[in-house]
Parts: structure tokens; sequence; C-alpha cells
């Protein structure tokens, strides 16, 4: 295993960047997007909580291969050239958003509401009160299950091997295909996601124990 | 000149009646108690006046101003009108302190020294200034109700709506809240408005008592008229109920 390590390392190392920098960059616009579209579903406006709704039962009930699939191929063909990278990107950034706007409407409504009452009974708006008194509240009730979406995302992102994305996954195919070493490589790809999985769980267990 | 205005007002949960017809004026200054069943729309009336709750027909006057109207700024009204909730609601993400401040600096825009030495003065004034840096969590009921009292007052409102502030304590701790809110009400220019249980209390800080059933005001009278001499029979059947416990 060692040797198929030390011989393939430049292609480990980079499918490990394209896995850590899709991660990144679909965590922080999920969790963006997702918290939008879960104070969107508990909005007093009636429009647009139906909108919250139907973004995230539409996408948290495809598949993501769908999904990735639907801008890897359709969006190109009548908006702009993308790449597989971005593609899977955008299409695990979306699918993710669904599952953490759910999780977060979740988070909102498990505050106890006398909260935003005695918000807006002094005067505060909706806004104010949402920001200031009830979302620090509901973030902080969702972050055990937060951190399993984000090790869903993680793991989710092998999907990108499907469209190109020069990921982990799509790495470790080609290395198995050329050495026929399987398993091996995929025991080294496996390792490598723990490498990035196991420190986000540990941080969000050690999360939850200090703000509790 | 009348702080709170009723003027037949009507309000319906889904096809549930929960006001039916109110008329009531209430003064500047005035204390009036509000007592009754569970039930009978006391909170439910007591809640209409800052909109938490919605009326659905008539008129209903604050501080000059047409609650039900859409044009009305209803966060405008909520600054001169302070609530007081059974359960306390001090926000949990906030220490004591915050909770005071917070309001006047995000809606009032007060300066934040000013802030603080009103705050502070506030805590000191329902006893609990060594309290300040506590989360609500870990301050007691009582506690935790006269921290909420001085976060409505640090709003400076010329009226304080109060529903059932000493239902949810432990006996040894009412008479604290109790104590504070009588020297509340007892400022001239404080318009009050209590949801009570507490038939001894009510006959010491109110001017008038409001007894209500079924979303009906059944008797408004002077305080020593009203426990004297109750001139409605539910009022009367109420009255020798609680006493006798």
């Amino acid at each position: 295993m060692g040797s198929l390590l030390a011989n393939n390392w430049h292609s480990f190392l980079t499918g490990f960047g394209w896995t850590i920098l899709s991660s990144i960059v679909a965590l922080v616009f999920s969790l963006i997007i997702g918290s939008l579209f879960a104070i969107m579903e508990v909005m007093p406006n009636k429009v647009l909580r139906v909108i919250g709704n139907v973004y995230v039962e539409i996408f948290r009930n495809i598949p993501l291969l769908v999904i990735t699939m639907f801008f890897y191929l359709v969006i190109p063909l009548y908006f702009v050239k993308i790449n597989g990278f971005t593609a899977g990107t955008i299409g695990l950034t979306i699918y993710t958003s669904a599952f953490i706007a759910e999780t977060v409407r979740s988070g909102i409504n498990s505050v106890d509401i006398g909260q935003m009452e005695a918000a807006r009974a002094m005067g505060m708006t909706y806004g104010q009160a949402m920001r200031y008194i009830v979302l620090p509240q509901a973030f902080k009730l969702v972050i055990p299950p937060l951190g399993n979406q984000f090790i869903n995302l993680v793991k989710n992102s092998s999907v990108l091997a499907f469209v190109a994305g020069f990921d982990l996954m799509y790495q470790g195919n080609a290395i198995a295909s050329q050495t026929f070493d399987t398993v091996n490589t995929y025991i080294i790809v496996g390792l490598f996601y723990l490498v990035i999985t196991l420190p986000i769980s540990y941080y969000m267990r050690h999360l939850e124990k200090t703000l509790a | 000149m009348s702080m709170i205005e009723f003027r037949d007002v009507q309000k319906y949960y889904g096809k549930f009646h929960a006001l039916k017809d109110i008329n009531l004026e209430i003064d500047k200054g005035e204390t009036v108690v509000l007592i009754g069943p569970s039930g009978s729309g006391k909170s439910t009336l007591a809640r209409s006046v800052n909109g938490l709750e919605q009326i659905q027909e008539g008129q209903l006057i604050v501080n000059g101003h047409d609650i039900a109207d859409k044009k009305t700024d209803i966060n405008r009204i909520r600054t001169d009108v302070g609530m007081v909730f059974q359960h306390f609601n001090l926000y949990a993400n906030k220490d004591v302190l915050e909770n005071i401040m917070i309001a006047p600096r995000i809606v009032l825009k007060m300066n934040e020294d000013e802030n603080k030495k009103r705050a502070m003065a506030l805590l000191d004034q329902v006893g609990l200034a060594d309290k300040a840096h506590n989360m609500p969590s870990q301050i007691s009921g009582g506690q935790a109700q006269r921290v909420a009292i001085a976060r409505s007052l640090a709003m400076k409102p010329r009226c304080m709506l109060f529903d059932e502030p000493t239902s949810a304590l432990d006996p040894e701790m009412i008479d604290d809240v109790l104590g504070v809110i009588k020297y509340v009400t007892s400022q001239s220019d404080m318009t009050s408005l209590i949801v009570t249980h507490e038939m001894g209390f009510a006959q010491e800080v109110a001017n008038r008592v409001i007894f209500m059933a079924d979303g009906q005001i059944l008797e408004d009278d002077k305080t020593s008229e009203f426990f004297k001499n109750p001139t409605n029979e539910r009022a009367r059947q109420f009255l020798s109920k609680i006493i006798k416990h």
C-alpha cells in the first residue's frame, strides 16, 4: 500500500485538494442558502413561506446525482459553459442547502415562542428579533444535526467523480483502473476522507460542549 | 385623557369568539386589574393592547393611535407599552444586563454609556445589581421576573401590561415580584393593566377591577366597590371561590 501511495502521491493529493475545496465552498454557500430558506419557511408572509417550502421539498427529494447531472449537462447547453468541478459543487451546494434549511427551520421552531414575543413586545422588528434573539438560539440547538449535514456533504462530494471533477473519488477510480490494485486504492481514498470528516466530527462535538 | 380605549372590539380565533363587544377605557395613570376564570379572555385582552393578538373588529386606541389600523407603526407603539409575561421570557442567549440593554440600544438607539447606566440603576431598583452578568438560566423565577420588569422599564414606557406575572412562581418568590410591581404602579404617570389571580394584591394596587368571563366584560368597578359588593352574579361566585381557598 505504501508504494501505491508513493507512486500516486500527486494524484491523491490533487484529488484531496479538490475535494476539500468543493466541500468548503459548498459548506459555506449551503449554510447561507439553507439558512435563508429556513427563515423564509417560518416567515409570516405566506408567499415566501411557500417558495421556501417548494425549494426544500424539490431539492431534498431528488438524488444528488440527478441534480448534479442537470447542472453538468443542461446549464452548458442553454446558458454558460461550466466545468465538472463547478457543476458538481453547485449541485452539492443546492442539495445540501435543502437539508440545512430543514435542520435550521426545526431549530427555529423549537425556540420558545415567548422569545419572539418578548422581543416584539419591546418594539423590535421581526427581523431584529430573529437576528438578535431567535436565530442565535436556533443555531445553538442545531449544531449536532448540522455536524451530520457537514459530514454528509464531504462524503457526497464524491459525486464530482461522475462529472470529471478531479476529486478524491475521481482520482481513486483513475488510479484503480491503471494499477488494478483496487482494494488498496479505495482504502487509501477512504482514509483521505476520514482525514477531513473526523476533525469535523470532533470539532462539532467540541462546539456542542462549549456552547451548551 | 385615556391611555387605552377599546371600542366595540371583537376577537376571534378561527370560529372561537375570544373577545366579545369589548368597550373599555383606561385613563392615564390608572392601575386596572383584570380578573376572571381561565379561558375568559383576560390574557387575550391584555395581549391585544400591544398587538401580540390582532383584533378583527372595532377600534383599539393606545396612546392616541388605533392599533388595528394597518397604517399604524406597531413597533413605535410597543416602545411605549411595556409587557411582562407569565413565563418571564428573558432572552435565553443574553445575560441579565444585555436583556435590559438590547432593546434600548437597537430600537431607541440609546447611547451605550447612558444605556448601561440606566440598566444598572434599574437592576439596582429591583434588587438584582449583583446578577447583572448571570445568564437567565442561572437565576430563580422570582429574580427572572424582576429582571423582566426592569427590561420593560428600560424602554421608558407610558403604560405597562402584566400578564399573570406571578402565576408561574413559587409562593415564596411572589412577594418580591409584587413589591416591584407595586412600586411601578405607584408612579403617578404610569398606566398599568394587570391580569392576576392575587386578590389581596389587586385590592391593594388597583383603582379599578374588571371581571371577565367567556370573552365579555361582566363587571367594571372601583376596587373597593367590587370586592365589597360585586353586582354581577358570576363575579360574586368567582370571588367566593377564590377567597375560600
